[in-house]
Formats: C-alpha cells, structure tokens, sequence
C-alpha cells in the first residue's frame, strides 16, 4: 500500500513539473489578418492614455484590414526597465514601448528595437527631415537606420523661487539670465546665502539619486567635462576637467549650496516651496501653481560656456515583436506632423515646425512665451541629449559605488581614478 | 497524503519548480529583450568566483546577518523578559512592540529615511542635546548599521512573542526552588530559563538568519547598496544585476549562492544545536 502510495505520488510529482514546463515554453504562431497591438509605457496619467487611445482608434478605422485593436499598457512597476523586462521575459512582448534616452544605445546596438526608417520614410506627408538631427542621431545606428522616434525631446532648465530668493535678500536671477553674470557660481552663491538665511534647500536636481548620478555628471558639460570619449570607448571621469566639475560639486554640499546627500532617498520636491532652485525640465511646471512665484530659466554658463542638455524618451518597434511591419505603420502615424502636434500638448516634440510658442504653450500652459522661448525653443536645436553609452547598463553601479565618496566629502581624484578602473575594460569592450 | 496534498501542490508549483529553473538560468547566457539564451555551463560562476563586487557584497550580506541575528535576538529576549509579567497595561506594551512588524516595510522604509536624513528627526533630537550627528545613510560606517537598525525594529517583535511563549513556558516551581536555594535572579536566567527555552532560540535563530540574508526593501529603499559597497548585500546584487544590468543567467547563478550560503548556515545551525540545545523529544 505504501509502495502504491509512493508511485501514485512520484507520478503526481512528475505531472506537475511537465505541466510547468510545456506551459512556460512556446510562443505564439504567427497571426494572419488583422492583428491586436499593444504598446508598454511608463505613464498612467488619464490625460496621455486619452489622447494615445484617441488617435489609436483614428488609426484602427482606417486600417481595420492590418489591425484590428491597440493597447495601451502601462508598466506600472517604479523602475520602467525592470517591469518591461519582466513582463518580456514572461512571454508577454509589447510591439511597441517607450524607450528612456539612457537606454536607447544600447537597445539599438543589442538589436533589441526595430529599424523603422524605411517606413517612415516612405509614409506620405512624414517629413522625417522635419525631425531635428541632434534629437534623431541617438536613435540611429551608422547605417541611418531609425529605430525610435523621440517623442518627448525635454531640455534640462534652472527652475527659481523668486520668493525664497528675495526673503534671503538676493537679487532677482531672472535678471542675470542672459548677462556674463549668469554663471554657476553665481547661482549657487545665491542658492548658498539663501539656504543659509532660510533653512530651505539650495539647489537641488530632483531625480538625482547615488543611483542616478548622470544627473549631475551630465552638468558637468558646462566645465568642458565628458563622462566618456565621444565613441564612448574610453573613460573621462579621471579628466582635469571632470575632477574639477566634481570638486566644485562636492564644496557646493560642504557650503549648503546643494543639499548633502543622504543615501537613495529623492530631494525635496520644489513644488514644496522650501527649494531655492530646481534643475529639471519641462514636467516640472504641471506640479507648480500660484503658491510661490517661480520662474523658467535656461541653465547658467560653467567656466567652458554655456552648454544646455535634453532628456528624451522614444517610442520603437520590439524586434521581439511578432507584428513589427503592422507596429511599424502605427508608428509612422502616430508620429506623423499632425499627431506629434497633439503629442506636443504633454511632451516638447523634437520636429523643427512644431518648436513654437503656440505649440509648447499647451505642454506648459503655466510658463510664459518668453520663458518658453528663452529656455525651449532657443534651447532645443543646439542642445547636446544627455551622454549615452551602449555599455551603461553594465558599469552604471559601478560607477555609482566609486563616486559614493564624492557626495560625502571624500577624495575627488581617487574616486574618478577608481571609477575609470572599474569600468575601462567594459567601455573597450 | 491526501491532507498536504494541496499544500505540496503550491509548494511544488510555487517553490521547487521556480527554483529548478533558476539553476537551469544560471548555467545559460540569458539576456530576456533580445531573447537569447544559450547554454554556457558553469562560465557564470567562474566569473563569480574573480567578481570583486560578488565578494564584498557577500561580506555585506554576511556582516548584515550577524548584526541583526545579534541585535534582534538580544533585544528580543530582553523585551520578552521585560514583558513577562503580570502587570495592568502589559498587554499595551506587548502590542506597542509587535506593531512594527504589522507595518507595511515600505511605508516602515520611507519613514526611517525622513528620520535618518542629515537634517531628519534623529538628528534634530541630538541637536537637542548638543550632538551634531552623522549622515547616517551617505557616510559608510553608519549606513550599514543604520540599515541593520531599521531591520532590527521592524522585526523584533516576532521574536519577542514568540520568546515571550517560551518564557511562559518555563515552569514557575523551578525558579522558585531555585531562589530557595539561593540563586541570583541573573543565575536563574542562564541555568534554567535560557536552557528551558534553547528550542525557540534555534527556532528564532535559524528564521532570523535566513530572513537576515533576504533583505531588500530597506536597501533599495534607503542605500540603494551605498555608500560604496557597504550596503551591495546580496538580494540587491541579484536585483541590479538582472534588471540594470540585464544578465537574468549571471543573476540566477547569485540566487544559486545565495541558497546555498542561507542553506549552509541554516545546516550548521541545525547539525550544532545537540550541544546546547538539550529539551527536544
């Protein structure tokens, strides 16, 4: 009886791992006629998957023989890279996803993203030429493939608490705003008296974590600093220019200018009204209301000039994807001149013709023509997209561990050497 | 078999079956976006073993298990003592010290972060008394120890019950025959209550450990595995690894000795406990 008991157990045991096995294994077969497709994104704001919905279902009616339904999904895991590939890993492949700036090259080198330029350009009325180069280039390969098209092409601005900085007694920084005095220094000068007459934070860049210290690497191009060479294959944290820009950085937090950092936690938010000054960009502005006067400024000038920064996100093709042809004509919709000007009104476009005033004032609807012209649109055609490198996913901890020491008062110059020994190897490849 | 039937299925479905495919994942080159899988042997752990991050974050792991099992345990029997008793109100306290462990670990995170920030509570009160305290997350010899603090608080509390039962289990008649005879309370303590009572510190010891060497929230939540690597314990390490760095195989083949090390200790525990731990039937 035990014996019968045994096998009857042992079967029951295999049954269940074969059934784990064959359920976990396989894709589809491929589809024919009209086919479903579904889009990952990291955005569950009403207003977006509104308008995403809107000119999805534009899309469907006139292509009903090619497809016959799109779906938005947002991802809603914190990390947008994590929970997209989670859910790819478990099976569940999107034909299209936003892809953030920082993991565009690498996507593109990987082959994880599907050359779209053919579609694109040959989609009646696409103006793939109206797109600026500056914005387009990340996405592309040496060949002049397109493998996303950045939706979303955002410069970094230097957003101001006038009330904080006048109860401090400091001047008006608005003022200094296009004058040789508009300078770093001069900011943070102001940011240090403010913070040290008012208790309120400085200076701050709101998504700066240990963790997300290209945010303020990316800053250092205003003292002739690069994270890496332009081919990205050899390391510039070591650089006089980089070692300068980062001990200028670290005796900002000694003095208040810039708030000490304390682990991963975020910074004070500046719609709290207790942040002098905030670098962030655009979305920034839909947080703020009339509690506090503040304004929209371009970023100040380093001691090698002034040099603005953009933040993009794309939308591409998986090459995972099983409906690439059918994604790829949604695509080239969806991003056609007439939807990139709906898209315009939450996310700065990076098509020349669309960089006007009546354009972006529906993405920021709380900033001025003259700050949208001065920090926008003036900004976006010489603007550099935040560096990049195909390799960053595998030495991005790395150089987080290394520069630890520079947010706490350690030695600049042994934590750039070490971060360009830990990750040297993988930048040659 | 029919009774835990149910209960085998979900452990096998849920537990053995995950865990046979994470050690087929360790032995391949898995990248999930490009969906390239291919098999490379024990190459994963090869690297592991020349990985100086793999190392220090297993001393990491390592130095974090000791302080919490140490600190939770200590702390938790004191309570249990303290709380054993017959007073009116006793049962507030009791609730008051397992509280935490209802709270979600998020929230508990988030929280300790407000209170360890440079300019946080903590701070503030040692303002108070004329103490300028430490960045206590961005400076590296307190990070981990203020990561274990917020571990220890959350978690006491589990251990203080199930102390505070063992305690009450402890019979009366030989603490009284023993201050009879003259025992000090403190000599009542090591000689009989501590012996009575070994079963539930290996229990305790053997959870705490494993638990000790799980943690993650806290750390992604308040260090983000800084500063340096002071923080980089394991399960942070497997996160990053296969999520930032996007290698689910070399990610896996941490997870692989990550069992193996809570499975090790938890052995030695296990196989060590006939030498003090004299109550077992």
């Amino acid at each position: 009886m035990r014996a019968l008991r045994t096998k009857v157990a042992v079967f029951a045991l295999t049954g269940v791992i074969a059934a784990s096995l064959t359920a976990c294994s396989g894709g589809n077969a491929a589809q024919s006629g009209p086919v479903d497709l579904t889009m990952a994104l990291w955005s569950s704001n009403e207003a977006h998957l509104a308008l995403l919905n809107q000119i999805g279902d534009a899309y469907v009616a006139e292509h009903g023989d090619e497809v016959s339904s799109i779906t938005f999904e947002p991802v809603t895991n914190p990390d947008y890279i994590a929970g997209l590939t989670t859910q790819i890993a478990g099976g569940d492949v999107p034909d299209l996803a936003w892809i953030p700036e920082a993991s565009g090259p690498e996507f593109v080198k990987e082959g994880i993203l599907y050359d779209v330029s053919t579609v694109l350009e040959s989609a009646d009325g696409y103006e793939v030429d109206d797109i600026l180069p500056a914005a387009l280039t990340p996405w592309q390969d040496d060949d002049g493939s397109i493998f996303g098209y950045p939706f979303s092409n955002s410069p970094f601005a230097l957003y101001v608490n006038n009330d904080l900085v006048a109860a401090a007694g400091q001047p008006d920084v608005a003022a200094l705003s296009g004058t040789p005095d508009y300078t770093w220094q001069t900011v943070t000068d102001i940011a240090a008296a403010t913070n040290a007459a008012t208790g309120a934070a400085g200076l701050n860049i709101p998504t700066f974590t240990p963790t997300n210290w290209s945010t303020v690497t990316m800053l250092g191009t205003a003292w002739g600093a690069e994270p890496w060479s332009e081919d990205g294959t050899s390391c510039g944290f070591d650089s006089p220019e980089m070692v300068d820009y980062l001990t200028w950085y670290q005796d900002q937090i000694t003095r208040g200018a810039i708030p000490a950092v304390a682990g991963n936690a975020a910074p004070a938010a500046f719609a709290s009204g207790d942040v002098a000054f905030s670098i962030a960009q655009l979305s920034q502005s839909g947080s703020l209301d009339d509690t506090f006067d503040w304004t929209f400024l371009p970023l100040p000038s380093g001691p090698e000039g002034y040099h603005p920064i953009v933040g993009q996100a794309a939308v591409s093709v998986l090459e995972r994807s099983e409906n690439k042809d059918q994604a790829a004509g949604f695509l080239a919709y969806l991003t056609n001149p007439d939807n990139a000007a709906l898209l315009a009104q939450f996310f700065p476009p990076p098509r020349e013709s669309l960089l006007n005033v009546e354009t972006l004032s529906q993405a920021a609807p709380k900033l001025s023509p003259e700050e949208i012209q001065a920090a926008i649109i003036d900004v976006v055609p010489v603007a550099d997209v935040k560096a990049q490198n195909p390799a960053l996913s595998q030495f991005t901890d790395k150089v987080r561990a290394a520069l630890d020491p520079v947010w706490s008062g350690g030695d600049v110059v042994e934590a750039t050497t070490t971060v360009c020994e830990q990750i040297s190897p993988i930048l040659e490849g | 078999m029919a009774f835990v039937a149910p209960q085998l299925l979900g452990v096998i479905i849920l537990g053995l079956v995950p865990f046979l495919f994470v050690i087929w994942y360790s032995l391949n080159e898995w990248r999930p976006l490009t969906g390239e899988m291919e098999f490379i042997g024990l190459a994963n752990y090869e690297q592991l073993s020349s990985d100086p991050t793999f190392y220090a974050s297993v001393a990491a792991s390592l130095l974090f298990g000791v302080a919490i099992l140490v600190f939770n345990l200590g702390i938790a029997l004191s309570l249990a003592v303290l709380l054993n008793q017959r007073l009116r109100g006793i049962t507030t306290f009791r609730t008051i010290f397992f509280s935490p462990v209802v709270v979600s670990v998020v929230a508990w995170s988030v929280t300790w972060g407000f209170l360890l920030a440079p300019n946080g509570g903590i701070n503030g009160f040692l303002k108070l008394v004329g103490i300028n305290g430490p960045n206590w997350l961005g400076d590296p010899s307190t990070a981990l120890i203020s990561v274990v603090a917020v571990q220890v608080f959350k978690g006491v509390g589990m251990n203080m019950v199930l102390f505070l039962a063992a305690l009450q289990s402890v019979p009366e008649e030989m603490l009284e025959a023993a201050q009879l005879d003259g025992a000090s309370r403190w000599r009542s303590f090591r000689s009989i209550t501590v012996p009575m009572i070994a079963p539930t510190i290996l229990l305790t010891s053997i959870l705490t450990t494993i638990g000790s060497l799980e943690v993650f929230a806290p750390v992604q939540l308040l260090t983000g595995g800084g500063p340096g690597d002071s923080t980089n314990v394991l399960p942070f390490l497997l996160f990053r690894t296969a999520f930032v760095s996007q290698q689910f195989g070399y990610a896996s083949a941490i997870g692989v000795v990550l069992f193996a090390i809570i499975l090790g200790l938890t052995l030695l525990q296990w196989f060590t406990r006939r030498r003090w731990v004299h109550d077992e039937v």
